[in-house]
């Protein structure tokens, strides 16, 4: 019975959507007072269950589907890893976009794809077997939709038809895969080691082909080069939408599906065996530059951090390629960290464009003495980025660059020191912009009651971020930490 | 030859014939016609069927299916002749006017 | 007292009801909108009845008026007819509640109103006793019933284009069925039955049998509007008012398709289908592409929708090629649920068609700007029918392309995997077409009241429509009663 927590989680998101969904525009308390009780309850449910897979008893639900096909739901470490994640940053984004939108037409209609998408999220981060990863997958791709357009301009339904052609096409292909490599391999639950690896080698030529099949589709979404274009332009979506799509929701769950595939279907050793991997490892470091490279570039603030989102999330790709226990404590662990430093750094440049109408970064100059606390949060997921230490993104990148010397593969590290750089060079100019040139102009004051810089629901969540950025840096080796967590997963990966 | 398989042939040879004209004919009170030659076709191909037993009266349930089929071609006929004169007091034509993609609002 | 529910007649009823309410609604038009409400509540229950009573006991074979089979007419009581009842019962039960919003008490067209209860129920019934017929000439009687009156149902709107409409798919539906019927009487006529199953145990490959079989598959091809004899079906599903659109695409394609499943499997196993089959799988690829593009290039919703029946239509022609020895079963399967689900969403999306055409005069797409807002309840309605359209999970048509593309490949057809997936694309492509209309914000100075009946009913279909992979275990436990396939549904390959 104690499995009902599964379905429990995945309920306490879907239900307030749909109940969000019938409710008349004007009752803002009750729609504030489900998302946030669902959000909460979310959170709490998966607190419960997080003690449980420590102690390692793993929940588990199935329930069929068609005669040979079941929906398998399961928590074991890696999907809380995810849960976890989805789960706190759907609670703050939550906060966010209540203060965000306020004011603003078709809000039942946007909480309610909002929760669908987190719904779909969630069953991607507890799904047991490939089959019900693409049910979910394919769920987040519409639910995302209405998101991306919600502003209703003629922009944002072109970045909308552009979101759905790449993410459709994904779709499709990952079904195809999907079907083929169930028609040959069987059941495809996740499961440590794979289900492939005692199959016939006559089938290794389809395995492999299977293999990029599943990469490129999961690569749409998790913006791998040249499958990207729709991320930049899916930023004319109002912020919290852009955060939640960056940090958790459409651009991981591509990142965590191919993690799952090479751990959990492929298997590290066959996948290693077969030079599987070596591709990837290709494909992500040159998405790693590219991505930096194209970021330097951009004036446009949410572009720039579009095109870092790119690169950076090849970082948890590269980590998995490298299949040593190190790389993948890296990349498993940037899962976590970058989603926390890119949600940051979205909630700052939408606070920014929401309180001072500020879009471009050349006109940032002096902003710091504006919004003093926004400024420090962004500060903070900036340098994070970078990779400074005692800040979380140094925590990744150490991990990595370790990883690439236990894997042999040097020049992975040379990918690692080229992004650094790249990403200090597309960073540091706008703090410095922030803090140390004089505004062109006076910003409007501010008409909050004691000079507010912003709302609270602006601030607080961005806050809290920058804070838990800071907290997973300087505590990375204590119980609890997200390091902690991924050296627990990489251990009963690899059976250490 | 025997006399069931000329009827049979008869039938088929009916069948061919409406088909014929349902397809070429314009005029709508023609196209009712030839549907009607098309069904009397089939069950004339029926009724040899069941005539072809040794039995004089031959076989019942042909002559009940044939009755059957009169019934609904008799209703087919009905509906059909209605609209047809509600087409033709709203647009004084008989036949499928060409032009409806035109004006579909 | 459980005994006695169950060995109730309920599939009789399931025909009795409606034809008697049909009746009562044409002598009494002013409760005409009472009786087929009535009716609607009751059917569903009565199909919900006849289910349990024939899954959860083993009662004697029905025959209707308990005449001895020779005489009388037996019923079908398989998984497929079960579940098609079912399939009706909900559709039309939904169908039932949007009519009621639809043709309001005081229209000005008073004679729509009168007329479309009498009729509809009478379609109702037509349906179900097509469903549990169990040989080929009732069949033909229940076919010919089914098309009277979606004649008479696509004349309600009285233009002379609905007229029109309606007369072309009257010599349409007459033509296929004298095609039908002709090779009913040559199959009679060698064996002396028309029973679906003693054919099936006689029938050898004689030369004559295979003129028969040409005959019904040509008349059945044409009534399920196969390409290229589809060119009636736009017009008559376009003319016709939604409720009625509504019924004809999830009911009426269907009841021919039904019929050529039934016969393709227990009668025609024994004769050479080979060529048949491919052809048919043939003109069903061209449908779903032809379909398909033609959807992306229409300018009316409901004639978009009814493009997107077309090609709906060629994968469940897909069916026949698919069905060779090793995946007999995964093929049939897939039909029947692609049948179920495509019955829920299509008709949800002609009513909610419907609704923007009342609501906006006309159903020009550009009509649809800023429906995604505050009555934003029709662009959730029309993305969440589509899911099932464009084989997106949950919904049924993802597990039916699942299916059909798992018997493809296991088959060694891989011709068939380019045309599914393009369908694909192409179906993603035309909805996004209308969703980019819904979600363009546009400022209204007044916006539609639409009545409840219009605005919830079909969100239900929807949602059914959606989840139906979730819960389409126990409908497809359900058809797999006394089906004439056997095997497994997901099968492996070998190397």
């Amino acid at each position: 019975m104690s499995d009902l927590i599964l379905p429990a989680i995945l309920l306490s998101s879907l239900l307030p959507g749909l109940i969000i969904f019938t409710l008349p525009e004007q009752q803002v308390t009750l729609r504030t007072a489900l998302n946030l009780a669902g959000a909460l309850f979310k959170l709490m449910l998966v607190a419960l269950l997080f003690v449980r897979v420590a102690e390692r008893q793993y929940a588990e639900l199935r329930l069929p589907l068609l005669p040979d096909i079941e929906l398998v739901l399961r928590a074991d470490a890696l999907s809380l890893l995810f849960l976890t994640l989805s789960a706190l940053l759907w609670l703050l984004t939550t906060i966010y976009a209540i203060g965000y939108l306020e004011g603003s037409p078709n809000r039942s209609r946007f909480f309610g794809f909002f929760s669908l998408c987190v719904s779909a999220t969630t069953g991607i981060a507890l799904s047991g077997d490939l089959v019900t990863f693409v049910i979910f997958y394919e769920m987040l791709t519409i639910s995302t939709y209405p998101l991306v357009v919600h502003r209703g301009t003629p922009k944002a339904l072109a970045a909308g038809r552009i979101y759905l052609a790449y993410t459709i096409c994904g779709g499709l292909v990952l079904f195809f895969a999907t079907v083929w490599l169930r028609s040959i391999a069987g059941p495809l639950d996740f499961s440590p080691g794979g289900v492939v690896a005692d199959l016939d080698p006559a089938l290794y030529g389809s395995l492999a082909i299977i293999f990029a099949l599943l990469m490129l589709s999961l690569g749409v979404k998790a913006a791998l080069v040249p499958l990207h274009i729709w991320l930049p332009s899916a930023m004319v979506a109002p912020a919290p939408v852009s955060a939640l799509l960056h940090a958790v929701a459409v651009v991981k769950a591509g990142a965590f599906g191919i993690i799952r595939v090479v751990h959990d279907i492929y298997g590290l050793d066959f996948s290693a065996a077969q030079n599987l991997l070596f591709p990837l490892a290709l494909l992500a470091a040159f998405t790693i530059i590219y991505g930096s490279i194209r970021a330097l570039s951009q004036n446009d603030l949410k572009r720039r951090l579009a095109f870092s989102t790119v690169s950076q999330v090849s970082y948890i790709l590269l980590g998995v390629a490298m299949a040593t226990p190190l790389g993948t404590i890296g990349g498993l662990v940037h899962l976590v960290h970058q989603g926390l430093m890119k949600i940051t750094l979205f909630f700052c440049a939408g606070n920014l464009a929401e309180t001072l109408g500020i879009h471009k970064v050349d006109e940032m100059d002096g902003v710091g003495r504006r919004m003093p606390w926004t400024m420090a949060a962004f500060t903070v997921g900036a340098l994070g980025m970078i990779g400074l230490p005692p800040l979380a993104g140094f925590i990744s990148k150490w991990y990595l660059g370790l990883g690439s010397l236990a894997a042999g593969q040097p020049w992975i590290i040379l990918v690692l020191i080229a992004s650094t750089l790249l990403n200090a060079a597309y960073f540091l100019p706008v703090v410095h912009r922030i803090w140390f040139i004089e505004p062109r102009q006076d910003w409007p004051s501010s008409s909050l009651r004691g000079g507010r810089e912003t709302t609270w629901a602006l601030l607080a969540p961005p806050l809290m971020t920058a804070l838990l950025v800071i907290l997973l840096g300087i505590l990375a080796g204590s119980v609890g930490s997200a390091l902690y967590w991924v050296e627990l997963i990489a251990a009963r990966e690899y059976g250490l | 030859m025997t006399t069931p398989l000329l009827y049979a042939g008869g039938g088929i040879l009916l069948f061919s014939i409406g088909l014929h004209a349902l397809l070429i004919r314009r005029h709508l009170l023609r196209k009712i016609l030839a549907i009607n030659i098309m069904g009397s076709g089939v069950f004339m191909v029926f009724i040899a069927i069941g005539a072809r037993g040794t039995d004089a009266v031959g076989d019942p349930v042909t002559q009940v299916m044939v009755l059957t089929g009169i019934v609904v071609s008799l209703c087919f006929t009905a509906v059909a002749i209605a609209l047809t004169i509600r087409m033709h007091n709203l647009t004084n034509c008989t036949t499928f006017a060409t032009d409806e993609e035109s004006s579909l609002d | 007292m459980t005994e006695l529910f169950l060995h109730q007649q309920w599939l009789i009823w399931l025909t009795l009801l409606p034809l008697g309410a049909a009746v009562a609604a044409f002598l009494a038009p002013q409760q005409a909108r009472w009786i087929g409400l009535a009716t609607a509540l009751l059917l569903p229950v009565c199909a919900l009845a006849g289910i349990l009573s024939v899954t959860l006991t083993h009662a004697d074979p029905i025959t209707a008026g308990g005449w001895p089979t020779p005489l009388g007419i037996e019923l079908r009581r398989d998984g497929l007819a079960l579940v098609m009842l079912a399939v009706t019962a909900l559709v039309g039960f939904i169908i039932s509640c949007y009519a009621l919003g639809y043709f309001p008490v005081h229209d000005r067209h008073y004679d729509k109103v009168r007329y479309f209860w009498p009729l509809w129920l009478f379609l109702w019934g037509s349906c179900n006793a097509l469903f549990v017929s169990g040989d080929l000439f009732n069949l033909y009687v229940t076919l010919e019933l089914v098309t009277l009156s979606s004649v008479a149902l696509i004349a309600l709107e009285g233009g002379k284009q609905a007229l029109a409409a309606a007369l072309r798919y009257l010599f349409i539906g007459l033509l296929g069925s004298l095609s039908y019927l002709l090779g009913v009487g040559l199959l009679y006529g060698s064996y002396a039955t028309v029973d679906i199953a003693l054919l099936g145990e006689m029938i050898s490959a004689t030369r004559l049998n295979h003129a028969a079989m040409a005959l019904m598959v040509a008349g059945l091809v044409l009534k399920s509007a196969l390409f290229p004899l589809h060119f009636w079906l736009p017009q008559a599903h376009t003319m016709a008012p939604a409720p009625v659109s509504a019924a004809l695409s999830a009911l009426v394609v269907k009841a021919a398709y039904v019929i050529l499943l039934r016969l393709w499997f227990e009668v025609f196993p024994a004769l050479d289908t080979f060529a048949v089959g491919h052809l048919l799988g043939l003109l069903g690829s061209i449908a779903i592409v032809w379909g398909s593009l033609m959807a992306l290039r229409q300018e009316r919703l409901k004639l978009l929708i009814a493009y997107s029946t077309v090609a709906q239509i060629g994968y469940l022609y897909l069916v026949f090629p698919l069905a060779q020895p090793e995946t007999m079963a995964a093929a049939w399967t897939g039909g029947v649920l692609l049948m179920m689900t495509h019955a829920c969403g299509k008709s949800a999306m002609f009513m909610v068609a419907g609704t923007i055409h009342h609501t906006a005069g006309s159903d020009r797409l550009s009509r649809l700007a800023g429906a995604g807002g505050p009555v934003g309840v029709l662009a959730v309605v029309f993305t969440l029918a589509a899911t099932t359209i464009i084989g997106l999970p949950p919904s049924g048509g993802f597990f039916a392309k699942w299916i059909f593309i798992n018997a493809a490949l296991v088959t060694g057809q891989w011709w068939y995997l380019p045309i599914i997936l393009s369908g694909t694309l192409l179906a993603a492509a035309y909805i996004a077409r209308v969703l980019g209309w819904a979600f363009l914000d546009v400022k209204r100075s007044s916006y539609p009241v639409i009545p409840w009946v219009m605005k919830w009913p079909p969100l239900v279909l929807s949602v059914i429509a959606l989840l139906f992979g979730l819960i389409a275990y126990e409908p497809i436990q359900i058809a797999l009663i006394g089906a004439p396939v056997h095997g497994s549904i997901m099968v492996e390959m070998t190397p």
